[in-house]
This record gives C-alpha cells, structure tokens and sequence, in this order.
C-alpha cells in the first residue's frame, strides 16, 4: 500500500515537474519576472528633457483621452533593435508610442533614430534612470499600455512581437475602436 | 630591465583604475547617515543581477539605484522612506528581507512545512519498519558471547 502511495507521489510530482517546464518554455512562467506594480495604477509623470531638445520637457498631457504606449529602449540593447521595425508599423497603424531613451548617449540614439526610423511622437532622455526607477523598469526593452484616463493597464517587459502584441495589447485597441465607432 | 618597469608601471598603474572604477566615494554629512546609506543598499535587491544586493552589484541600474539612495538621504528621506519609495516602484521583490504577508507566506514559512513533512514521512517509516528476525542474536550466539565475556 504504502510502495503505491509512493509511486503516485512520484507521478505527481513528474507532472508538477513536466508543466512547469512547459510552460517555461513557452515563456509564460519566467521566474525573473518582476510582477509590476503599476497596472491599475495612474502612470507616473516623465519628468526628463527629451532627446532631440535638452530645453524642451517631455509632454504627455496632450496624450489624455487616448490610448497611448511608453516604450523603454537604449542602443545598447540588442532586443530595442530587433523591435524597432514592430514599433514603426504601430506607428503607421496609429498607436501613438511615446520613447524612453534610457542610460544613452544623445548623438547614438539619434543616429540610431536615423538609421532605423524614428516610430516616436515624443521621446523623453533618461541617462541616469530616473523616470525608469518611477515606472519599476529594470531591463529594456519594456512596453506599458496607458489609457485615456492616464491608468497604466498593461505591460510587457521584453521586445514586442507581432504574438506579444495580439496577446497583450491588442484587444485593448480592438474595444476603443469599437466604442468610438458606436459614438 | 627598462622594459620591465614600464610594463610593472603599466599593470600598476591599470590595477588602480580598476578598483577606482568599482567603488563610488560617497562623502556623508554623519556618521548615521553613512550607517543608513550602507544598511539600505546591503537590504535593497539588485533587479538586473537579483542574486546580489544593491551594495554588490555592478550592473548600471544598480549604480543609479546607490545614487538615488544616496540623494534621498542627503534630501533628508528617512530609511523607512527610501525602503517604501523602492517598494512603491518595484514591490516587496526589491527587499532582501520581504515582510511576512499572504503573498510572502510560502517565502517564508515554506521551507519550515517542506521540514515538517519530511520529518513526518521519515517518522512513519521508520516507526512501521518491522525489526526482522534475521538481525536477533540467536540464544546460541548469546550463550558464546557471554561465555567469552566470562572469561575475563
């Protein structure tokens, strides 16, 4: 009787085993992940000059009423670049993306800017992290989904892809179209 | 021999700027403040390496996580605040010694029920482990046994 408890013992213990590591691999459990503190939440204020004008303050005021992205990037890291090409088809689609230039230098983010294409509407310069210490970021790329009433709803650390996007996000536009379509 | 004191200068030299490049000075206005800076980035994790604490790591976020410690301090911020501040951002995670609470049972107590269990499983079967029949010194073996004993 007892050799039988056992046995099973085992077998769950295998199962337990078997669907954590599928859903690691599947990237769903990731035992990294920070869970972010800010869904829900109002967004924090970006108080940092932006990138192409050391005078000028980042703006997010005039982003109230719609739905609107944060992403964080730097050209030291490798994903940013891999995600550009996503970012610039939001932008042609309409989703208005403001950038988070973290932990760069001015003339290399530009340049990069120049070569990729810039998918920003407004892009605040964040050297010395402290916008990215008020959202919780700790690795870039990171994307947040803020709506109309400025309340952070979604986020997504790690490059966006065309499956991240239709898993994460895109419901979210799907519902504002609609209801301003019923309007 | 010229060659070999330029080279020792060299590697001299180089040695120094390596131990410049790790260590941020800090000048602190007293003696307590110092003691808050040190005992907030011993407790506050590092979220890029999340082995190492704030004091440890090297990582770039970890240097500008020091630095905001360190102007909080100097702003007047007391320890609770910059620990709250920390955990505001990137919750209870940032804590090296997270508080107990729902989310954090298991954290804390987890380890302490995996040992009860065991003891439990280890108390049971040892407990039902029938002593056998084969290990009992049979009456002849005693009987040789104390015989040798009594000869001393």
């Amino acid at each position: 009787m007892a050799r039988y408890v056992l046995l099973i013992g085992f077998f769950v213990l295998l199962g337990v085993f078997a669907l954590v590591l599928d859903r690691m691999g599947k990237g769903e459990y990731n035992p990294r992940d920070i869970p972010t503190e800010f869904i829900g939440k109002p967004a924090p204020q970006i108080h940092v000059p932006t990138l192409f004008d050391a005078d000028k303050m980042v703006n997010t005021d005039k982003l109230r009423g719609q739905l609107w992205l944060l992403n964080i990037w730097g050209t030291w890291c490798p994903e940013c670049w891999r995600e550009h090409a996503f970012l610039n088809g939001l932008k042609k689609a309409g989703v208005p993306i403001v950038g988070l230039n973290w932990r760069d230098e001015r003339s290399e983010a530009i340049a990069m800017l120049n070569q990729l294409g810039n998918p920003f509407i407004e892009i605040g310069f964040d050297p010395d992290s402290s916008v990215v210490m008020d959202w919780g970021v700790y690795g870039a790329p990171e994307t947040f989904l803020i709506d109309a009433q400025g309340i952070v709803i979604a986020k997504h650390a790690g490059g966006l892809t065309p499956d991240i996007w239709q898993k994460k996000f895109a419901a979210y536009f799907e519902h504002a179209a609609g209801s301003e379509q019923s309007q | 021999m010229k060659t070999l004191n330029s080279l020792l200068c060299v590697f001299l030299l180089s040695f120094s700027l390596v131990l410049q490049a790790k260590v941020e000075s800090r000048e602190f206005a007293n003696a307590q403040m110092e003691e808050d800076y040190n005992t907030l980035v011993a407790e506050l994790r590092c979220l890029v390496c999340q082995n190492q604490n704030l004091a440890d790591s090297n990582a770039e976020l970890a240097v500008d996580m020091r630095t905001k410690v360190y102007s909080m301090l100097n702003e007047g911020s007391s320890k609770t605040e910059i620990a709250d501040f920390m955990v505001a951002r990137y919750g209870d995670f940032v804590l090296y010694r997270p508080p107990v609470k729902s989310s954090t049972f298991m954290l804390w107590f987890g380890p302490f029920i995996f040992l009860l269990i065991g003891a439990l499983i280890a108390i049971f079967y040892v407990r039902r482990q029938p002593i056998s029949e084969q290990s009992m010194v049979d009456t002849q073996t005693q009987k040789r046994a104390h015989s040798l004993l009594d000869d001393d």
